[in-house]
């Protein structure tokens, strides 16, 4: 819309201005504590410019990890997480996309159940079946291993349900020409199939690599040794309770520092993630 | 190149849904043959089976001596073009044309000396290089014909091609898919259910309805002599004229009609529709009697088109036609069949 109206202008900027004021404040405040020391922090006003302790706190926290929390290096923890993501990530993508496949283009005995099968555990989260899941994982003996902290998330609903709507757009005349042209189902699938899902696979990357980041609850359960902690997990380490006994000063530089990753995916991968979601030309 | 056979082809999903009712036709090395009909007549499901897209459930269909029932699409020997081209999109104009060819493990040169020669033909070298949806709607549909072209296959098969095309540019497709045949001489199944496409470009046709083959034959012969009242009123436009006569039904072309005087009239009909299209114009109107003045029971209703020289006088109101009785067709009205005289 081209309005020319001033205070509809001025309106929707103060808007948006607050909003973003909104969300920024606090992650500004974040980053100000993460430069200071925790004296300044638990002065009371806190200061809200950034101290001279950047380098500092954050070389602390990669390299040795906090004094009186969680000893492991950050360094270390945003490994485990980049692990934890990419794996999560990419395992998830490439389940779901061959399980779509299968069902929209292969005609086999209870094709249907299966989807419907698939599609109810999208209604189940994985805090409903945390408890059965931990079990297996103990009984598996994967407790603090990559394996344990990617296995049991990588099955993933709502990928497959968005490949196979993604492929039901997709012409039945492209499948039978390829047919005709002598390509085997799988020659499809890496030559036509993959080539023209590349955005969905970009976005959902995007959504998957945040998920897997952002996991909190599963990590806790099955990590309890420090050198497999995630970022998220360090950082709830390190809040040790009481608030003179924590370093907030190093929680904040960690918590900055796990949330750059997700940002940078984001930012990189924005064109791409917004073509996937929108894209409908084939 | 090579002669196609369909011997009582049949086609059922279940047990009381049939689609094609057993249909027979020997087509022979290089002939170009239009399957027409009405939508939901089968023809395209009848062309598919031939591609090997859907099964055979009865019937047997050889191509080149070889029985294809069983074979996979890409046995069989075909290529086919689709009625939205079936374009890879991702991949360039050259790359879509090659695609086949890499499968089939056909050395790089001679996958680029086919591909060259065939865009050749088809006035797309300049476009080699370009994405389907950089093209326009025809240029794809060339495409498409171009990597039928380059697998050198024994039977074309195009499955309504030219129906996404606007109205120029189909004529011209069909100049080019003629010239083309001619100058491939491969034999070739063509969809449609545009009759004009099916008279310009077919040297036989099946005439297909509810599944079932109604008519095969020559354009002309197939115009000249429906076999059914269904071909009758399907090709031809207006369709064969059909008025209940007698017990039987007559048909007569619209343009077999012409005005006449009064006294000597065959038809009289009461005229509610006129359309002029320049070369000639079109009269529509209801029988309102016999011509002898007797009210004619079932014939007073039927519905009558006749094809009028652009200079007759056209006008609502009663109108005289005669005909030449040898031009009359006898049918059937129960069986819709063709009587002959």
């Amino acid at each position: 819309m081209v309005e020319n109206r001033p205070w509809l202008t001025f309106f929707s900027h103060a808007v948006l201005i607050a909003g973003v004021v909104a969300v920024a404040f606090p992650l500004y405040i974040t980053f100000v504590a993460s430069t200071l020391t925790l004296e300044d922090i638990v002065k009371v006003p806190m200061p809200l410019v950034p101290g001279p302790h950047f380098w500092e706190n954050y070389s602390q926290v990669l390299t040795a990890g906090s004094e009186r929390g969680a000893a492991a290096p950050v360094g270390r923890m945003m490994f485990n997480s980049l692990v934890m993501a990419l794996v999560i990530a990419f395992g998830k993508i490439a389940i779901s996309i061959i399980a779509s496949f299968a069902i929209v283009y292969f005609r086999f005995p209870l094709r249907n159940f299966f989807f419907w099968m698939i599609f109810i555990t999208l209604m189940l989260p994985v805090e409903v079946r945390i408890i059965p899941t931990f079990k297996v994982a103990s009984d598996l003996g994967i407790l603090n291993s990559y394996v344990g902290l990617t296995l049991p998330l990588i099955a993933s609903a709502t990928a497959t349900f968005l490949f196979r709507q993604f492929f039901m757009t997709v012409p039945d005349e492209l499948a039978e020409a390829a047919r005709v042209d002598g390509a085997s189902p799988m020659r499809f699938f890496v030559d036509v199939l993959l080539p023209l899902s590349k955005t969905s696979i970009a976005a959902l990357f995007v959504i998957q690599f945040i998920y897997g980041w952002n996991q909190y609850l599963w990590p806790l359960l099955i990590t309890t040794d420090e050198s497999m902690y995630t970022a998220v997990i360090g950082i709830k380490r390190m809040i040790t309770g009481g608030d003179a006994l924590t370093e907030w000063h190093l929680v904040m530089a960690t918590a900055i520092l796990a949330l750059l990753p997700p940002a940078l995916v984001v930012v990189l991968m924005q064109k791409w993630f917004v073509k996937g979601l929108v894209e409908t030309e084939k | 190149m090579a002669a196609v056979s369909l011997k009582d082809v049949r086609k059922s999903y279940t047990s009381d849904l049939q689609v094609i009712h057993g249909v027979s036709m020997e087509i022979k090395d290089g002939e170009f043959i239009v399957i027409l009909g009405p939508s939901g007549c089968g023809k395209s499901t009848l062309l598919r089976m031939v591609a090997g897209l859907e099964t055979i459930t009865g019937g047997e269909i050889v191509i080149g001596g070889r029985v294809v029932n069983n074979l996979e699409p890409k046995d069989r020997d075909i290529a086919m073009v689709f009625q939205n081209y079936a374009l890879y999109p991702h991949m360039s104009v050259y790359d879509n044309m090659a695609y086949g060819l890499r499968i089939r493990g056909l050395a790089k040169v001679e996958i680029d000396t086919r591909v060259q020669k065939a865009a050749e033909i088809l006035e797309l070298k300049k476009f080699l290089g370009r994405k389907p949806r950089e093209m326009s709607g025809g240029q794809r549909q060339r495409v498409a014909m171009g990597r039928a072209i380059v697998r050198e296959p024994q039977v074309f098969l195009f499955d309504e091609p030219l129906s996404n095309l606007d109205a120029k540019l189909r004529v011209q497709m069909r100049g080019e898919l003629q010239a083309l045949h001619r100058r491939l001489g491969t034999t070739s199944l063509f969809v449609t259910h545009d009759q004009v496409e099916a008279m310009t470009l077919a040297q036989r046709m099946i005439v297909m309805n509810a599944g079932r083959a109604e008519q095969i034959g020559a354009p002309l012969e197939v115009y000249a002599r429906p076999a059914t009242t269904f071909v009758a009123g399907f090709i031809g436009s207006p369709p064969m004229n059909l008025i209940p006569k007698e017990g039987r039904l007559l048909g007569i072309r619209p343009e077999h009609l012409e005005p006449c005087a009064e006294s000597e009239a065959m038809l009289t009909v009461a005229v509610d529709l006129i359309e002029p299209l320049g070369a000639d114009t079109i009269v529509y109107g209801h029988i309102t009697g016999d011509p002898d003045g007797k009210p004619d029971g079932d014939g007073s209703s039927a519905r009558v088109a006749a094809r009028l020289p652009a200079n007759a006088v056209a006008q609502a109101g009663k109108l005289a036609l005669r005909y030449d009785p040898a031009n009359v067709h006898w049918y059937d009205p129960q069986s819709g069949k063709r009587i002959e005289q």
